[in-house]
């Protein structure tokens, strides 16, 4: 394995767990409180759905020049990467709310309990959607990553798989502790799958724009230590300044 | 026309987030390397100093 697929199926595999552990806890919220078949069947459908997105846009994302794909892709992913970085900066610096899965799992449990029961239908529209919705929604980004990154090393199936292995082992995880993944380093992983991202977008996106890089590929090997030691810089720069600073309020 | 708007936001708010300046950063960083490439000049050197910009700008922002 090269060194950009093994970036890629890391990346993606990273990615997709730090967003299962969270899927995961909605889906077990809804699975005990309301109907574990309409929440299983919520899940296939969001999974259906993200195949679909995966399926549809990969070939059309294959097709285009290399340069175009990559100035496309660059752009893309250094967006989403410096979105990951920024919150993983704040909260690892203690200047927003580190995302708290077990007080997701309570309200998520809270409210499915209260919501209202209709007959006895065999599917629980209030389990299969919220359930449905928790998928997609933490899927969805999952799924811009593996098509960004699969077609850009045009190798969509090495990332589909990397993404399919890892909400294996979440789930796996999950079913062994019956409860929500609350000891994950989720914020660790989200940093490096912001530095990950934010790396090569810089690498993809520059070469896209007609640059190439001193070393070729081996840049990378510069890039990733050196975004990752800006961030942990800005980290530690923040915990020395947090007195002055306000407190970041929204935990998204 | 509600719901197309509706959409068009959601995409919006998927792919540039919260922070609409970081996105306009990042085309006008891709754009500054294109133009220095264009001229003949090695422009891998654009991209990391103005990413570390875009991170430290995008942070203060959000602790206003």
């Amino acid at each position: 394995m090269s060194g950009p697929e093994l970036g890629l199926a890391l990346s993606v595999f990273l990615a997709c767990a730090v967003e299962a552990v969270e899927a995961l806890t909605v889906v077990l919220a809804v699975g005990i409180t309301r109907s574990w078949s309409s929440a299983i069947c919520g899940c296939a459908a969001a999974a259906a759905a993200l195949t679909l997105v995966v399926g549809g846009l990969g070939p059309a994302l294959t097709s285009l020049r290399l340069d175009v794909l990559r100035l496309v892709v660059g752009g893309l992913l250094l967006v989403f990467g410096l979105q990951w970085l920024r919150k993983a900066v704040l909260r690892a610096a203690g200047l927003k709310a580190l995302h708290d899965e077990q007080a997701t799992f309570a309200a998520e449990t809270a409210a499915a309990t209260a919501a209202a029961r209709h007959g006895s239908r065999k599917i629980d529209p209030y389990a299969f959607v919220v359930a449905f919705k928790g998928v997609l929604l933490e899927g969805l980004e999952v799924a811009v990553i593996v098509l960004t990154f699969g077609a850009n090393q045009h190798d969509i199936p090495l990332a589909a798989a990397a993404a399919v292995a890892a909400v294996a082992v979440v789930a796996l995880a999950g079913l062994t502790a019956r409860g929500p993944l609350a000891r994950v380093p989720e914020n660790a992983m989200k940093l490096c799958v912001g530095v990950m991202l934010t790396s090569f977008g810089m690498f993809w996106g520059a070469e896209g724009a007609g640059t190439s890089w001193p070393g070729g590929d081996g840049a990378l090997l510069a890039l990733i230590p050196a975004v990752l030691l800006t961030s942990l810089g800005m980290v530690r720069w923040l915990r020395h300044h947090a007195g002055a600073l306000a407190v970041v309020d929204d935990a998204a | 026309m509600n719901a197309l708007a509706r959409v068009l936001g959601e995409v919006w708010s998927f792919f540039v987030g919260d922070d609409w300046l970081t996105a306009a950063g990042v085309v006008a960083a891709l754009a500054v390397t294109a133009l220095v490439a264009d001229a003949g000049i090695a422009a891998w050197w654009v991209m990391p100093p103005a990413v570390a910009a875009l991170l430290a700008l995008s942070l203060r922002r959000a602790m206003r």
